[in-house]
Order: C-alpha cells, then sequence, then structure tokens
C-alpha cells in the first residue's frame, strides 16, 4: 500500500494509459489489507486486454470477479452484468474499478456516480503515460481528464503516473517523467497518488521516486520477437 | 531522452497516414480496427484534414476514389467483412490506376466470423480481391513499427505505380501496444499530371474512369497495366530473411505468425535443428525469389499462418516441387503457440532429412 485506500477505487484515463495492468496490481495489493475484495472490468469500448486476461488468477486468490461475459470473446457487445451493483451495494466490500479508455469509456461509470458519491469513500484516480502520442503534454492529458468527469459524473481525486515504453522502458524514462507528472497534478489541482512501474524497474528506481508502485504485467503478445 | 511513443498498431496506421501527408481518411467502424477511425476523428479536424464517417463501407470507398482522382493521397480503412464490401470499389481503382491505401486488419471467418485476430484475407488481398484482372500492393507488418513505416512506404508505392496498396494486417497487430518511433522517412509525392484538379482553361479535361467502350483499348489498358505490375514485381519485393544462411528447415510466415515462428525457429537451433525463417513483407509482389534460392538447399518448408493454408501456395509455386512444404496452422482467431511450431519443425527436420 503507497497510500491509504478508500473503500472504492476507481481507475480512469486515456485509452492505453495501463489501467487495466494497474486495477489488477491494485486489487491483489487490496487484498492484503482487506477481507472481500472485487475487481469490476467497466470496459463498454475495448473488447481486448481485459481484467478477465486475469480472471483466474484473481479468483484463485480469493479476489471476486465482476466483468462482462462477453470480454475476450467473438462478441463485441458493450454490455455490464447485474452484479456489478454490489460494488455500491454491498459496503462491506472493497472494490477497484476498471474503467474503459477516454470519455467513451467512463460513459459506463455513469450509471454507478450517484451511489459512489453519496457515499463518498471513493478515490477516483487519473492513470497518464506521457508517452501516449496523444497525451504528451500535461494539458492535453488534463483535457482528458476533464471530458472523462463530464462523461462519467465522477470527479477525480488524484493522479498515477504510469509513464513507460513497454518493454523498452528504462529507469530514465520513469525519472524523466516525474516532471510531466508534477505538472499535470499543478493543472489539476490533484495529488499525485502513486508512480506504477514495471516490477523488473522497481529495485532500481526506490528510493527516487516517491509512492513507487510496483506492477506484475498480464501476459501479452509482445512478448513474441520482433 | 525518448524519441520514442508507446502506441497500439491502429494508433501508428493513423499517425502514420497523416505524416505520410494523408488528409483525407473515409471509413467505418469495426473490429479491431476501429482506433485507425477514432484516431483520425481526433486528429483531422485539429489539422486541417477531413475526417468523414461514412454511411457504410461502400460509400467510404468511393469516397477514397473521388480524392484519389483529384490527385489528394488518401485512404479508409476496415476488417474483413467490409474489405469485401469495398471490393467493388478497389476493382473500379484499378481499372482508373488510382493511388489509395486500404486497411485491412483482419478477423476470424469466413462471414460475420470473429473480432480475434486472422489470416484468412490472404488470397483476398493477394488476388486483387474484386472482379478483374488487377493487383493491389500488399504489406504486411509485424510489428507496431512496421505498422507506422509500411505505412508510409503504401502510399509511396501507390502514388509511383498509381495502384492500390493494402496494408494486411491481423487483429494482434491492430490492438498490440508497443514503442514507435514517428521519426519516418516520407518521400515528396510525385506529380499527378493525370488529376483531375480543373483544368484553368490551360490544359485538355482529363478523364479518370474505369469504363472502355471499346474492346481492343480496354484489352491494351490491361496489358499496358500488367507492364507496370512487372515493374512492381522486379523493384519492390521486400522481405527478412532470419538464420537461413545455414537453413536446412525454412519457416515462411508473415505478421504474427512470424514472431511465433522466430521463437520457434530459435528453440529449434537449441535442439540442433538448423531452422530459419523468410518473412515476406510484401505479400503482393510475393518474395519467390528469395524463396527459389533457398530451395537450392532448404530440405524442408513449413507455412505458418492464421489461416486453412493459403501462404502455402505461393511457397509450393516458388519451391517448385524442390522441396516439401507442409502447413502448420490455427484459425478462427486462434493463434499458434511457438511449441506447436517447434513441432512442426522437428516433423519438417525428420521426413526432409534435415537432421
Amino acid at each position: 500500500m503507497v497510500y491509504p485506500y478508500k473503500r472504492v477505487t476507481v481507475l480512469a484515463g486515456h485509452y492505453g494509459s495501463g489501467k487495466t495492468n494497474i486495477a489488477v496490481n491494485m486489487a491483489f495489493d487490496l487484498h492484503k489489507y482487506r477481507p472481500r475484495v472485487a475487481i469490476a472490468d467497466l470496459d463498454i469500448v475495448n473488447p481486448y486486454f481485459r481484467t478477465g486476461d486475469s480472471r483466474e488468477e484473481l479468483e484463485k486468490n480469493g479476489i471476486i470477479f465482476i466483468g462482462s461475459e462477453y470480454a475476450n470473446t467473438n462478441l463485441d457487445a458493450p454490455a455490464l452484468p447485474q452484479e456489478l451493483y454490489a460494488i455500491t451495494d454491498d459496503r462491506g466490500l472493497s472494490a477497484v474499478m476498471d474503467v474503459g479508455g477516454d470519455d467513451r469509456g467512463a460513459l459506463a461509470l455513469g450509471r454507478y456516480s450517484p451511489a459512489i458519491l453519496e457515499e463518498n469513500d471513493y478515490d477516483m484516480l487519473l492513470v497518464v503515460n506521457k508517452f501516449r502520442p496523444l497525451t504528451p503534454d500535461a494539458a492535453s492529458a488534463v483535457e482528458i481528464m476533464r471530458e472523462i468527469e463530464a462523461a462519467g459524473h465522477l470527479p477525480f481525486t488524484g493522479i498515477i503516473n504510469n509513464s513507460n515504453l513497454g518493454r523498452e522502458t528504462v529507469p530514465e524514462h520513469v525519472l524523466e517523467s516525474a516532471e510531466f507528472a508534477a505538472e499535470v497534478s499543478r493543472l489539476s489541482g490533484l495529488p499525485l497518488r502513486m508512480t506504477a512501474v514495471d516490477r523488473r524497474l522497481f529495485c532500481e528506481l526506490s528510493g527516487r521516486v516517491e509512492n513507487l508502485f510496483p506492477l506484475d504485467l498480464q501476459h501479452n503478445t509482445d512478448d513474441f520477437m520482433i | 531522452m525518448s524519441d520514442k511513443v508507446l502506441m497500439k498498431g491502429n494508433e501508428a496506421i493513423a499517425e502514420a497516414a497523416i505524416i505520410a501527408g494523408c488528409r483525407h481518411y473515409f471509413g467505418y467502424p469495426i473490429t479491431p480496427q476501429t482506433e485507425i477511425a477514432a484516431y483520425m476523428a481526433k486528429r483531422m479536424p485539429k489539422i486541417g484534414g477531413t475526417f468523414l464517417q461514412a454511411e457504410s463501407e461502400i460509400a467510404a470507398i468511393n469516397m477514397v476514389y473521388g480524392v484519389a482522382a483529384a490527385g489528394k493521397r488518401c485512404m479508409t480503412s476496415s476488417s474483413s467483412p467490409g474489405i469485401s464490401l469495398k471490393g467493388e470499389g478497389i476493382s473500379y481503382m484499378a481499372g482508373a490506376d488510382l493511388p489509395a491505401l486500404v486497411v485491412n486488419v483482419q478477423r476470424g471467418g469466413p462471414g460475420l466470423g470473429g473480432i480475434q485476430p486472422s489470416q484468412s484475407d490472404y488470397f483476398q488481398a493477394t488476388r486483387g480481391g474484386g472482379h478483374g484482372d488487377y493487383h493491389m500492393i500488399v504489406l504486411a507488418p509485424a510489428s507496431v513499427q512496421e505498422m507506422a513505416s509500411l505505412t508510409v512506404k503504401g502510399f509511396e508505392l501507390a502514388d509511383k505505380y498509381r495502384m492500390t496498396s493494402m496494408i494486411l494486417a491481423d487483429g494482434t497487430m491492430g490492438q498490440m501496444m508497443e514503442p514507435v518511433s514517428l521519426e519516418l522517412d516520407v518521400k515528396e509525392p510525385p506529380e499527378k499530371p493525370w488529376a483531375t484538379t480543373g483544368t484553368g482553361m490551360a490544359r485538355p479535361h482529363n478523364v479518370v474512369n474505369s469504363l472502355f467502350l471499346s474492346p481492343d483499348e480496354l484489352e491494351r489498358t490491361n496489358f499496358l497495366r500488367y507492364e507496370r505490375y512487372a515493374q512492381v514485381e522486379a523493384n519492390e519485393t521486400m522481405y527478412e530473411e532470419y538464420l537461413m544462411d545455414d537453413a536446412d528447415v525454412c519457416i515462411a510466415a508473415f505478421g504474427i505468425a512470424a514472431r511465433v515462428s522466430k521463437n520457434a525457429v530459435n528453440a529449434a537451433r537449441k535442439e540442433g535443428i538448423k531452422a530459419g525463417l523468410i518473412r515476406p513483407i510484401t505479400l503482393w509482389p510475393f518474395p519467390k525469389a528469395a524463396f527459389a534460392k533457398a530451395a537450392d538447399r532448404v530440405k524442408a518448408f513449413v507455412s505458418v499462418e492464421l489461416s486453412m493454408g493459403q501462404l502455402i501456395e505461393d511457397v509450393m509455386l516458388a519451391v517448385n516441387g524442390k522441396a516439401p512444404v507442409t502447413l502448420c496452422n490455427r484459425v478462427g482467431g486462434m493463434i499458434p503457440s511457438p511449441e506447436q511450431v517447434l513441432d512442426a519443425i522437428r516433423k519438417a527436420a525428420e521426413n526432409g532429412g534435415a537432421r
């Protein structure tokens, strides 16, 4: 735990910023401190690279997985399961919500945000990666943040710096991104909650970056040689 | 310190097209290529370009026909069923010798099929796809970086030879994220004196058309077009060879299948089997000479593909009976594992007497 978790943590941000990898790792982290943990996949936009890729491992470890039966199948149906209401109805549950990318993805959050706001025990964290081509600077990242807030009807409460270049990431990339993350924080008026890094970079960056959160990455096809 | 960005394959195609000077995109959403359209919708208005979501794939390809006739770089993108719909328009563009880029991020088929990756539109792409005698230049990227660089190359070759270039990717290439350098080699487009840009009362009208009222003129046009195709075959064939110098077993594979196969080639070498890989980068023109040369010494070929045996036909034609060619495949959205390919290499090595 790099900061005290609220009952519900919502992860949102630009398409491809790394929300799902962080959500899965956060659910495992949360499970160290809370007995009943659920992870919810709210993505109605992208049928690939889903929280469900880690479903077996999550459930094996006693984490409740709530997501579309159609994710990772041949059916591209933007449907959400009724079990998602457990996140807001069952207050004994601690939850991570993985929202789809951009404002289009955040539309699905609107159904749950009134209850989340009413309870007011949530964090909504903006995941940013300065190496994504449409968010190279803080202004563009904050623009997308405002679009997401407008679509999802839930105000952000903090920022996660997840700046990386995939398998080519070196510690310098993460160090270099600190300035970008600080600028996103300044422009949005929100605190930088953590910097997420691939676990293989964790030791080298430990002590050089505050609130460092190590990620075990979901297996993807880019493991194959070029 | 970094001049690279982290992109999805689909985004890399869209950004590279913009870098190549494309300011006109016409499309219709279909998984797994929708990010191309979504990216264009965000970027084109900011740079004075046109993004238009057409009412159908057929409408989109005919809008491409129009902009190409006016001499501007333009493109459309779709996935397998949508490309079938564009087939008529692509044939018309071939008949009118119009340059454009068409992207096919393939999904499983036939029919509506599924949204997972596939390479089963190989025949459709390499044989033209629509009606009539014609070819497209077909480029097969195997990384997100190549999704970008081959997009630029596609525009360049299309303009140079007045042909349609097709990026033939699969769902994996479209969806996977990798670091990309966007410092791309963009050449100035050639003059297009044939384009319908307005005569200014200073020259005769240009006519862009695929209808020929006289059969002998249509025949002549076809023969001339195929002379141009012969130049493409002579000058523009691209492929990658991996560990082919001493190879006894040669894998033929492109796109994601080539990447899986490289892992298998390395595993085979550790077992003492001299395996290598020829990866066609242009599927048309097909690197016939590379396979023909390899056939002089390679003892067995394995075609690794996400289809029921399409690439294998071109490999067999090029190998011309000098060595056995076997198929190693998965379909329907499944991807062969390195272990499956390694097993196919082992069998090929035994049957071809390579061990």
